[in-house]
């Protein structure tokens, strides 16, 4: 057989690619990594909330020498209604110290790892758009790219979540429409001390929102609101079966969640400097298809793994640690000479042994919880109506707490024993 | 906020056109048979897809932002739609 052109190639220089590139380059292997973006990153879009200790086992500096934008010390989740809001504020000097999650955004995150990815020798090549998978008797052998083939020991498949690479191979189904959402973000630029103040933020520190209910008019999903240095991320994230059932405007729901009363405060006057779209893989630990083939293994979103818990929105580090899985697996079965889905099977097995796959089963049915639909509605307003009847003192007599929240139960659609249903089964899942 | 109009946040955003290509195309008939042409213009955030004057579906691929929700939604065969070549197409400066 002639020597393959690489090595290995990657497919895709998002977090998954990058660091699958960088950890095969490192352990001495030729890498080629495959770009369709004109630079890293220029094709890639998260809410921004990175829980970066996975990368820092990578890249020890991480925290001082990537481009992070704030450390989150902050959370708040925000039950949004269209008069009102309900919210938990979490502030904790202890998430500040530790520094576990990090606002960043993507294209300077991801051209800064294909630099990394550079200097640990790997071949990095942006402005191509891979087209397939060069296939011998149902074997990957690499890829093809317009009129040219490249050849490798071992593909790996970092296309993101749409992954025409492993549909069109037939080695992925199309997910359901309940397994996918559609995330929808503005970036708005504000000068950092007026952010600050605005956030009450010191320093590097920064905040996350979580919001639900009206900011997606009922649609299941929810909304974000995340700080950078001089600029917020804010969207929302739709889920597709739901959006296209109630035949919802997209466009019109983003725009009126944008002038929500609730945002004015925090986002007044801002420029919105970027918008963008892109799908999130919603389904966990039943999305993920089979990640390993005959000289191809899938990381990141293109073997679908992605965790929502309804509070946080986990796809970065997953991506991270499923690369650095793979990358090990991949470099063993190339110095053992054998590529087959069989001598890749390490990947799987260290996979499912690491935090990414633990996590994935704990969260196993966290997806079907969070298609109770009256997350998105009822339940917002049922909580502002027991905190109205709490605060609002106009002279009528008051009642105990309990007979309080019963009246409000009354004049809600739902009743007791769902809201018992829903916390049993969220209690469960989370 | 002000949420500008969707073309005014559009033009925030840096693109790449290739004008040599469009990466959508559409099957008419069976768009509008499905129902498929109304799903589209709903649900797609960059506004890719209109209703034209002659009641065809029209399609605006230089605004495309790439997401490939519209695929992800559209009966089986209406819709044909890849990523725009190597380098062409929205650039993310932020992300
Ligand atoms: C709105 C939104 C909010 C989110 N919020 C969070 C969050 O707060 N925290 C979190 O951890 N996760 C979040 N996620 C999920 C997270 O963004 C993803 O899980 C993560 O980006 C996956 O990384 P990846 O490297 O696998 O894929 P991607 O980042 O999508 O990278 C895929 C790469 O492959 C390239 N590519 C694709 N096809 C080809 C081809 N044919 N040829 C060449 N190159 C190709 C693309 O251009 C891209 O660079 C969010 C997602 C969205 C959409
Ligand atoms: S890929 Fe996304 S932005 Fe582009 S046309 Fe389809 S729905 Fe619209």
């Amino acid at each position: 057989m002639t020597e393959p052109d690489f090595d290995v190639i990657v497919v895709g220089a998002g977090l998954a690619g990058g660091v699958a590139a960088h950890q095969l380059a490192q352990a001495g292997l030729s890498v080629g990594l495959l770009e369709r973006g004109e630079s890293a990153g220029s094709k890639n879009l998260s809410g921004g909330v990175f829980y970066c200790r996975p990368m820092e086992q990578v890249f020890p500096d991480f925290l001082t020498q990537a481009p992070i934008e704030r450390r989150i010390d902050r959370n708040q989740v925000c039950f949004l209604n269209r008069d009102s809001w309900v919210a938990l504020d979490y502030a904790d000097q202890r998430l500040a110290t530790a520094g576990t999650a990090v606002t960043v955004l993507r294209a300077k995150l991801d051209a800064w790892l294909a630099e990394q990815c550079e200097a640990a020798g790997a071949v990095f090549m942006p402005g191509v758009r891979v087209d397939q998978l060069w296939l011998e008797q149902g074997r990957v052998v690499g890829v093809t790219a317009g009129s040219d083939q490249l050849s490798a020991r071992v593909v790996v498949a970092a296309d993101g979540v749409n992954s025409f690479l492993t549909r069109q191979a037939g080695l992925r189904q199309q997910p359901a429409l309940d397994q996918l959402a559609v995330g929808v973000k503005a970036v708005v630029a504000l000068p950092a001390a007026e952010l600050e103040t605005r956030f009450g933020l010191s320093g590097d520190s920064g905040q996350a929102f979580a919001l639900v209910g009206d900011c997606s008019e009922g649609i299941g999903g929810g909304g974000f609101l995340y700080t950078n240095r001089e600029s917020v991320s804010v969207g929302l994230v739709l889920r597709l079966d739901d959006l296209v059932r109630r035949g919802a405007r997209t466009v019109e729901v983003f725009e009126r969640f944008l002038a929500h009363p609730f945002l004015e405060r925090y986002l007044g006057e801002g420029q919105i400097i970027e918008y963008g779209c892109h799908l999130v893989n919603e389904g966990g630990l039943a999305m993920r298809g089979q990640i390993v083939h005959d000289g191809l293994v899938t990381v990141g979103d293109a073997a679908g793994l992605t965790l929502n818990t309804g509070l946080t929105v986990r796809g970065m580090d997953l991506a991270v640690g499923s690369a650095v899985a793979a990358a090990e697996a991949v470099a063993e079965a190339i110095a053992a000479g054998d590529c087959s889905q069989a001598g890749l099977a390490g990947y799987q097995t260290r996979l499912e042994a690491s935090f990414v796959g633990q996590d994935l089963k704990t969260y196993a049915r966290a997806p079907h919880f969070l298609e109770t639909p009256e997350l998105y509605g009822a339940y917002g307003q049922l909580l502002a109506d027991v905190m109205f009847s709490l605060f609002h003192l106009d002279t009528s007599p008051r009642q105990r707490f309990l007979a309080t929240a019963r009246q409000a139960l009354k004049a809600s659609p739902v009743n007791l024993s769902q809201v018992a249903r829903t916390a049993w089964r969220g209690v469960r899942s989370l | 906020m002000n949420p500008l109009s969707l073309n005014q946040r559009l033009a925030s955003d840096r693109f790449l056109t290739d004008e040599s290509a469009s990466h959508i195309t559409v099957d008419q008939e069976l768009a509008r048979s499905t129902g498929t042409a109304e799903r589209l213009i709903a649900i797609c955030p960059a506004g890719v897809y209109s209703r034209a004057a002659d009641g065809s579906l029209a399609v605006e691929y230089a605004a495309c932002l790439e997401c490939g929700t519209c695929l992800a939604v559209a009966d089986p065969g209406t819709l044909t739609w890849h990523y725009p070549a190597g380098g062409h197409g929205v650039q993310f400066r932020e992300g």
